[in-house]
């Protein structure tokens, strides 16, 4: 049968975890129970609540993850408000997976790889983290830089600290962007985070996060001596199809949806600055 | 005039009383002319022009010039001066920012009109007031300036300006037109014939938002049809009564401030009359309320927008309204 | 080459529509050319081309994608086509013929667009050479012969007859079935016409724009001109030109709740109007100045770069004829068609 791509699935919402204030974390599997499709980490998939609106989301989980995707989702409209307030066995429609996801079994591999992460911005690369950390042998050292505004704001805060932080040849460094109650660990901005720990020049850089963060550690980056060829994010603009034909996220000759969302810094500089 | 006006918009350039200038800028025929701000003498020399094709109204493109640094010159053709002012009244205008120069208006000479009539490969058009002589790709055509003109023109409701700084030519005086005839035709008509009238002209709409987007009545800052939570967000165009509702409600939002200036039939590129619905409420307007023009003043209070005592009660709308 | 007495063509269409749907311009109440599904009393518009254009057939300004049954927390998914039937469509012009070509790039490219594709075919297109273009023509600037254009028959229309020629399987078969009213003819009279209409075509004033710029490597070049301030500075944000373009193919995807379920549908979008990439945290293109240079980016730079350099306007003209503040594509080219 020919794959009809605007015809969505039905998925199950299984579980619903409180991130942080304003992010939930949607467990989905297909009516049968499985995963609804394989997918590659960095990939999307257009979740949607009919009568309410459909959108791209990052799929957080590990395609290592055998049972179920996992969405990490902000509460910053109509559609996420509404999946916000939403219970478990709800259903939803996916579609995808969408883009091209990281190259975790080309260009990644054997390196020492470098997280940087600023609030929602783990979500996508959290699905890239617990893909190396399963396939730990493939991959060279891990290190995540994450911040958010506060303590609260940290997405997988849990998973953060009772499973990254207690693996070998994982290091793991946290941030917020201000002094808090209850928090002895590092306060500052993420930039400047990075500056301070003064990372490895010849690791591998994943960065994402809001787009002010992301130029900041851009830059940052490249005063410790890396590379533009180093360092891959992932984007984000409005789309509608995830099939590269709507026309809504072109930039330049590339659809994000098809040809990105993962895009290296040097392949940004031949594009438009238009997102 | 054309030289006349770019004579005394360098002199205005030059002594700092402005530091541009709107108006029309040729195209690559005599027709297609745009909307064009000239910041410099040069620029002026180079495009700018005023003749018998010059049809845009300029006025709504002030909202967005006014606010900018500094005076901007605009030439205003009387009608687009009940435009200027009426905006002005809904404090759209920033009219300390705008220095207006009226100049005349004999009517415009509309290429889809005269394409209607079946010219076709116009190259070059020119108009010496009477007679409008045009080269094509098969040869020389000649026409009356009145076959070449569309209904707002041929039925000019004005040509005298209602809003200058200083004026250029001769003033003309308020007409009296036969614009409300057609409305009087479709009054005429039963109502079932009334509704396949409008069923069958805006059967053709695309929802492009021309109309809209053109109309310097039309100056919301949020369009309620672009907003998505409206319920009502234009965007699906099937052929149903959900288009004739987008004309309609827009004829309602402008009604007594719209100035009757036609841009929207003008832009339509389906030609659909719109200025008929607009047409028809200040017919209905002038009867109930008494003569009211629109954009005449920058201070009277649109009919439909003052409460008085003496307004018309709704039992006799409906009784003057057509019952039939 | 097959022939028909103009004076028949009534009688051919009646045949064609007896077998299947026909559409065929049409002058509306407007006095303007549309596309209509024939019926008995219609005749074929003289106009030289259509408002919409024809990419309607295929890419509708709106269909229906999927149905939703929701019931509590319980999502049923409909997949509203039923079996499509087949269509013909008559008097194609040579431009809008094109159209479909750079249409199938984007809708068959993979993944295929399904609901396109069997649009696609289903239609049989008939297409007519021109005999008068017009002066907003410029087909000839991206190698579109419009004195013998592309489609299932090609058709001339010339004296007192109109002359058939198929090109595909598709197209021999309809002459086929319609070999009753046709006869065979010498094509002398097609070839003087085509020769007559070609000296017509050459005195385009567009037909020959420099186009050189126009690549991929000067994309980041073009996409930074200071000039575009300047060509969109009148541009109102309507979507006219959006809509009557034969290769334009943005859509929107909506849910529209009918009170007894959920319809999804697809319809047209213009990259020209402000809502186009807001998102919740930001729009990427804030102003016009951004919305009508992708428009043109696009059409002219980015679509060729991703398709061996072919064009995405076929120089039908009608963002010419229609576009309120007269701003169009012809302008743009040779505003930034000059070496820089």
């Amino acid at each position: 049968m020919q794959q009809e791509t605007l015809i969505p699935k039905i998925g199950v919402v299984t579980d619903i975890r409180i991130d942080t204030p304003d992010v939930k974390t949607f467990r989905v599997v297909g009516l049968d129970g499985k995963k609804l499709f394989e997918h590659i980490p960095g990939q999307c998939a257009m979740v949607s609540i009919p009568g309410v609106g459909e959108a791209m989301f990052s799929i957080t989980s590990s395609p290592t993850n055998e049972e179920y995707m996992e969405f990490s989702i902000k509460k910053c409209g109509c559609l996420t408000d509404w999946l916000h307030q939403m219970d478990v066995d709800q259903q939803v429609t996916v579609r995808g997976p969408y883009g091209n996801g990281f190259p975790v079994e080309s260009a990644l591999k054997g390196k020492d790889l470098l997280f940087i992460a600023g609030g929602i911005g783990l979500a996508p690369l959290r699905s890239v983290i617990n893909y190396v950390r399963d396939k730990r042998e493939n991959y060279g050292s891990i290190q995540i830089v994450y911040g958010s505004r506060s303590k609260d704001d940290l997405v997988d805060y849990q998973e953060i600290i009772d499973e990254w932080m207690k693996d070998d040849g994982v290091e793991v460094n946290l941030t917020i962007d201000r002094e808090q109650e209850g928090w002895d660990g590092h306060v500052g901005f993420v930039p400047n985070y990075v500056k301070e720990l003064g990372p490895d020049i010849h690791k591998t850089v994943l960065v994402c996060g809001p787009p002010i963060m992301i130029k900041f550690t851009l830059a940052g980056l490249k005063d410790l001596g890396f590379t533009e060829d180093q360092v891959y994010t992932t984007m984000e603009l409005r789309m509608k199809c995830g099939v590269g034909k709507c026309g809504r996220c072109n930039i330049g000759n590339k659809y994000v949806c098809k040809d990105g969302p993962v895009f290296r810094f040097d392949q940004l500089d031949e594009l438009p600055n238009e997102y | 005039m054309q030289s006349e006006m770019i004579r005394r918009a360098k002199e205005l350039l030059a002594d700092g009383t402005v530091n541009r200038v709107i108006g029309w800028k040729a195209g690559e025929f005599d027709y297609d002319i745009t909307p064009a701000v000239f910041t410099c003498p040069e620029q002026l020399d180079e495009g700018f022009l005023y003749n018998d094709f010059c049809q845009a109204n300029v006025s709504k493109y002030l909202i967005k010039e006014s606010r900018k640094e500094g005076k901007i010159l605009a030439f205003l053709k009387p009608c687009d001066t009940y435009s200027f002012n009426q905006l002005i009244k809904e404090h759209r205008i920033w009219r300390d920012n705008v220095y207006v120069i009226g100049v005349p208006c004999d009517g415009k000479v509309d290429v889809d009109t005269v394409k209607q009539k079946g010219l076709q490969g116009i190259l070059s058009m020119q108009c010496d007031g009477q007679t409008v002589t045009a080269q094509t790709l098969y040869g020389e055509e000649k026409f009356d300036k009145a076959d070449s003109m569309s209904d707002r023109c041929l039925n000019c409701k004005s040509k005298k300006h209602v809003a200058y700084d200083e004026l250029m030519g001769e003033e003309g005086e308020v007409l009296d037109s036969h614009r409300f005839d057609m409305v009087e035709k479709i009054e005429a008509m039963s109502s079932e014939e009334r509704f396949n009238f409008w069923r069958g002209e805006l059967s053709r709409c695309i929802r492009c938002n021309a109309c809209r987007n053109v109309c310097p009545a039309c100056t919301c800052e949020k369009c309620v049809f672009d907003n998505d939570a409206s319920g009502i967000a234009q965007k699906a165009a099937a052929d149903s009564f959900e288009e004739n509702m987008f004309h309609i409600i827009r004829a309602f939002h402008v009604a007594s401030r719209c100035t009757d200036c036609g841009e929207c039939s003008r832009v339509c590129p389906q030609n659909i009359p719109l200025h008929l619905l607009n047409r028809k409420f200040i017919k209905d307007i002038n009867e109930f309320y008494g003569e009211y023009q629109a954009g005449e003043d920058t201070t009277t209070r649109p009919p439909l927008q003052a409460y008085t005592t003496g307004d018309v009660e709704p039992s006799i709308v409906y009784q003057k309204g057509g019952n039939n | 080459m097959l022939s028909l007495a103009i004076a028949k063509l009534n009688d051919f269409f009646a045949a064609l529509a007896a077998k299947e749907t026909l559409y065929l311009p049409v002058d509306n109440d407007a006095g303007q050319a549309q596309y209509k599904k024939w019926a008995e009393g219609d005749t074929l518009s003289q106009a030289l081309n259509t408002v919409r254009s024809a990419k309607d057939f295929f890419f509708p300004q709106t269909e229906n994608l999927v149905d939703f049954k929701v019931d509590g927390k319980k999502i049923e998914v409909i997949d509203p086509r039923s079996e499509s039937e087949d269509f013909v469509v008559f008097g194609v012009r040579a431009c809008d013929a094109r159209s479909f070509t750079i249409l199938d790039k984007v809708f068959l490219a993979d993944p295929v667009d399904s609901y396109y594709k069997s649009r696609r075919e289903h239609g049989t297109i008939i297409t007519m050479a021109c005999t008068k273009p017009e002066e907003t023509c410029f087909c000839t600037l991206f190698d579109i012969d419009a004195t013998n254009p592309e489609g299932d028959v090609r058709s001339w229309m010339t004296g007192d007859r109109v002359y058939f020629e198929a090109i595909t399987e598709k197209g021999t078969a309809l002459l086929d079935s319609m070999k009753d009213l046709l006869t065979d003819s010498d094509d002398s009279a097609v070839e003087s016409q085509k020769a007559e209409t070609k000296k017509i075509l050459e005195k385009l004033p567009f037909g020959k724009l420099k186009m050189d710029e126009f690549k991929g490597e000067n994309l980041l070049k073009l996409f930074d001109s200071p000039k575009w301030a300047s060509l969109s500075e009148a541009c109102l944000g309507c979507g006219t030109c959006t809509f009557v373009c034969p290769t334009c193919q943005c859509y929107d995807i909506r849910d529209f709740d009918t009170g007894h379920g959920i319809k999804r549908f697809r319809c047209w979008d213009s990259c020209m109007y402000s809502d186009f990439t807001r998102m919740a945290h930001g729009n990427p293109r804030l102003t016009q100045l951004e919305r009508f240079r992708q428009r043109f980016m696009h059409k002219l730079v980015y679509f060729p770069s991703n398709n061996d350099g072919e064009y995405g306007c076929v120089g039908c003209g009608r963002c010419l004829a229609k576009c309120p503040i007269h701003m169009n594509i012809v302008k743009v080219i040779k505003t930034l068609g000059v070496e820089q």
